[in-house]
């Protein structure tokens, strides 16, 4: 009998979120473990004894990395595909996810956490990413195209955190008049039922966010 | 009809390097472009507009920037000589070593390499942490790939030829064969294997480059 799938996740962690909703668009039963990140259990810090953080799946075997955990999926649970067919559009919704990970959030970061003199400059760096994003929507309706994919999942940093980061730090960078098409992306996604279900209250949210940044605020 | 394949990169570029020896284990016919950095083309802004950086992999007019992504590209478009294994999970390990080597190995080599005395001291910690994770990867195989050269040894494939400078540079022994005797075995036999050697960059103009990137960084920091 197959060992069941487990995912080591935490509630407000949107890297969680991602594969949660992976998961359950591909029907695939899954325990949901959730982890105290102060107090990480010892089969966690196992499986992902590099980085020790969440989310990891274990399915008979762990994975850690959220981006590389979606490609798992995929291959693994090939039903309602979340990637592309063709290679270039594999590859450009590959190059975006890791845009997202590694550049965007960090210039967006910067943005919302820069001292008054710097903040301009570094709000105007982060509306150039946020545009390069919404132009990759392009005439679509989601990334995936007519359907929710694997950049719209990855995406889910942008339909949440850019949000919560408004409220806590009182910049913001996703306006209706910048963004027009991203915020409607934005609306469409955290609408899909499956999407809904797995996104935590923005309240909730807001006020972990406020506790896991207090020193920084306090600092301000 | 025949395929376009272009490759922009510049001569040092241990990411575009990748993307070279991926196309000739594939034995597939391309073209170079190099650029020069403080002097980017046209084309390579054009191709890339959101990071501006080399390696760009153009195929029949259409472009890939990233190197990790080219190589995934390529090895979609092109199926002789897999580069990735067959198996979900072992793929999902492949793509972690390499975004591993990415994201935590380079910077903390780079981290010894820039720094000096007690700073350069500590920053030798999480460096030997990380290159240990590699040498227990490598228990049981002769690369990363398993019996032949694979995804995640093209991916830290930079770690043959860069370590060996930056020691010869600052002096200090990064991968001892004592301590790290699967990884300096790694070490000699990916970079002697017939692709892998035959377009190493230069060494004495690396070797020149690298110590006037430690030294503007050195004089940098010191001000």
């Amino acid at each position: 009998m197959a060992e069941e799938v487990k995912l080591f996740g935490m509630w407000a962690s949107l890297y969680s979120r991602r594969i949660e909703i992976a998961l359950i668009m591909k029907g695939v039963q899954f325990e949901f473990i959730e982890e105290d990140l102060q107090n990480k259990c010892p089969l966690l810090l196992q499986c992902n004894s590099i980085h020790k953080k969440v989310p990891v799946l274990h399915n008979g075997m762990p994975i850690a990395e959220s981006i590389i955990i979606l490609e798992y999926i995929d291959e693994t649970w090939p039903d309602n595909p979340i990637l592309p067919r063709d290679p270039y559009d594999r590859a450009m919704a590959r190059f975006w996810a890791r845009f997202i990970d590694e550049k965007l959030i960090w210039v967006s970061w910067d943005a919302y956490s820069s001292k008054e003199e710097d903040q301009g400059k570094a709000i105007e760096e982060a509306c150039k990413q946020l545009k390069a994003l919404e132009n990759e929507l392009k005439e679509k309706e989601f990334f995936g195209g007519d359907t929710v994919g694997y950049l719209d999942i990855a995406a889910i940093m942008v339909a949440s955190w850019f949000g919560v980061m408004q409220e806590v730090m009182k910049v913001e960078l996703l306006t209706e008049e910048n963004f027009p098409i991203l915020r409607q992306w934005v609306e469409k996604f955290v609408d899909c039922p499956i999407v809904k279900e797995c996104l935590p209250h923005k309240e909730k949210m807001v006020e972990f966010t406020r506790v896991l940044l207090k020193d920084f605020l306090a600092s301000r | 009809m025949g395929e376009e394949v272009k490759l922009f990169r510049t001569w040092s570029s241990p990411f575009a390097l990748r993307i070279v020896w991926a196309l000739r284990i594939k034995a597939i016919e391309y073209e170079t472009v190099f650029e020069d950095i403080s002097n980017k083309s046209p084309s390579l802004l054009q191709c890339n507009p959101v990071h501006g950086k080399v390696p760009v992999l153009l195929h029949n007019g259409r472009p890939i920037a990233e190197s990790l992504v080219i190589l995934e590209y390529i090895d979609e478009a092109w199926k002789q000589a897999p580069l990735l294994p067959v198996d979900p999970h072992e793929r999902a390990m492949a793509r972690f070593w390499a975004k591993f080597g990415d994201d935590k190995v380079l910077g903390s080599i780079w981290s010894v390499f820039i720094k000096q005395g007690k700073e350069q001291e500590e920053a030798m910690v999480p460096a030997m942490e990380n290159l240990k994770f590699l040498e227990e990867e490598l228990k049981g195989k002769k690369f990363f790939g398993g019996d032949t050269i694979g995804f995640v040894d093209l991916a830290l494939g930079w770690l043959a030829n860069l370590i060996g400078l930056l020691e010869e540079i600052v002096g200090l022994k990064v991968v001892d064969g004592e301590k790290l005797p699967l990884l300096s075995a790694w070490m000699q036999e990916f970079g002697d294997a017939p692709i892998i050697k035959d377009n190493w960059p230069a060494r004495d103009r690396m070797i020149l480059k690298f110590q006037a990137l430690r030294d503007a960084t050195i004089a940098a920091a010191s001000k």
